[in-house]
């Protein structure tokens, strides 16, 4: 406690040795453990495209699970797959925002509220024996405070519901928050995605009937989520989202 | 011995940081809407509170003055993000829902405040101790608070399901506004009293006596 700890000289080397042995403490840490990270990043999306797909099977592990499941690439426009990439490396939601892959919406085609569109989705497909088995397609939208991320699983038929779920959001917990409720998810499995007009699959307030094959129960209390999520299935369901692609499968052409 | 058993329990009940400093409420409104959340939440404020609280003893007699409160701040810091780092490595469920609220640790007004005025002064020991304290009182209101939201915003303790909920066809009508945020500040409230009405010591004093009414005379 001497006096001359209030030098200028001791105050710049007690900072300078200080930042330099935290910033090494703080870099060592940050990268001894960033491929645990990586690891647990890696697993978690492969558990929400499981969990989707109504797949996930928490008794196992991920990674064998995963196995089954392959990553495309697929031009949104023609609908077609895109081999010329690596499928593992792409990162859709980066790809929104660089400019040689994304598209800016206009304000009439954007019901999703996303602004920008990569013009390249990485969708998952499980197949057995050649054939196409489920489908699941990465979604966003913005409902009412943030933008939710997630999947929706198609049958091999393109047009039969396999499940919904959203693995980011910041909604309102027990409202909008209720997009994570195992009950409402478990209505989505079995409904029918198009009719004869186009994208008829909705959420509807008040609750659906049980009969239609087109209609979930709106969240209660959450009219604004609701609204969200029923406007970004309408829009990536639709010909600026995956149609085309779906089209393709229903015809035989994949 | 008694004074080791005095660093470490008296912050708990006698002078808690969140009861009677009224310190850290900002992250225990946030992070108590579940209980596995709040528990993790209280082990990483009671690691970096503990350590902090040491590594600023050990070098409090090098540090000057003048610089004191960055020098506390960059050493909280940098334990913050490596505490960050680790929960993210092998707790990645609980450091996705804790999310900013790891980070926020750094303002956490009790483990600045325990560098400052206990760490400053005495030694490494001690410090590390009464760190470990602090962080226990922290989380034990962080608990007590975590119960109350989860059992009657979810129905359930520790994600275990207590009460069945009626959209799970059960009967219990969960308390969405436990959910939220501002339940917590009543549920602190209602603590505070409680700890007041139990250990009277701890009421503090009137800032002014009101004046007796003044009659006023007939003019």
């Amino acid at each position: 406690m001497s006096s001359n700890n209030e030098s200028v000289k001791k105050t710049v080397t007690v900072a300078l040795v200080l930042c330099l042995v935290c910033s090494v403490v703080v870099s060592a840490a940050a990268v001894v453990l960033r491929p645990v990270q990586a690891v647990n990043e890696k697993a978690n999306m492969q558990m929400n495209i499981l969990a989707a797909a109504g797949m996930y099977d928490p008794t196992q592990s991920i990674q064998s699970q995963f196995q089954q499941v392959t990553s495309r690439l697929v031009d949104l426009e023609t609908g077609a797959f895109i081999a010329d990439l690596d499928a593992e490396a792409f990162d859709q939601r980066r790809a929104a925002k660089d400019p040689e892959f994304a598209r800016v919406l206009s304000s009439a085609e954007d019901i999703a509220s996303i602004k920008r569109q990569s013009r390249i989705a990485k969708v998952y497909l499980v197949e057995t024996e050649g054939q196409i088995d489920k489908i699941i397609l990465p979604i966003h939208g913005y409902g009412l405070w943030s933008t939710l991320y997630g999947f929706m699983a198609l049958e091999g038929d393109g047009n039969t519901v396999a499940g919904l779920g959203f693995y980011e959001h910041a909604e309102t917990p027990g409202l909008g928050g209720e997009v994570d409720n195992p009950n409402w998810k478990s209505q989505w499995p079995g409904k029918q995605v198009y009719d004869a007009d186009g994208v008829a699959i909705r959420l509807v307030k008040g609750g659906a009937d049980r009969s239609d094959a087109y209609g979930v129960d709106a969240l209660s209390g959450a009219t604004l989520t609701s609204r969200g999520v029923d406007n970004l299935l309408k829009f990536w369901l639709s010909d600026s989202g995956f149609k085309p692609f779906l089209d393709n499968v229903k015809q035989g052409r994949i | 011995m008694a004074k080791t058993k005095e660093l470490l329990f008296d912050p708990v009940v006698n002078n808690n940081p969140i009861a009677l400093q009224v310190l850290g409420i900002c992250s225990a409104l946030a992070v108590t809407s579940s209980m596995a959340v709040a528990l993790v939440m209280s082990l990483a404020v009671i690691v970096v509170t503990a350590f902090s609280s040491m590594f600023v003893a050990m070098i409090r007699s090098q540090i000057p003055s003048s610089i004191r409160i960055i020098v506390q701040m960059t050493i909280i810091a940098s334990l913050v993000i490596v505490v960050d780092q680790i929960l993210k490595a092998y707790a990645y469920e609980i450091s996705k829902q804790l999310s900013v609220f790891v980070g926020l640790i750094i303002t956490n007004c009790i483990v600045m405040g325990r560098a400052e005025a206990f760490a400053m002064k005495n030694g490494a020991v001690d410090s590390f101790i009464d760190g470990i304290g602090n962080g226990l009182g922290y989380g034990a209101i962080l608990m007590i608070v975590g119960f109350i939201r989860e059992l009657f915003g979810s129905g359930s303790v520790f994600g275990i399901e207590i009460l069945s909920k009626v959209t799970e066809g059960g009967w219990y009508y969960t308390n969405g506004l436990m959910l939220l945020p501002p339940s917590a500040f009543f549920i602190i409230g209602f603590l505070i009293w409680g700890v007041r009405a139990w250990k009277t010591a701890q009421v503090e004093k009137d800032e002014f006596k009101i004046a007796p009414n003044t009659k006023l005379k007939e003019a």
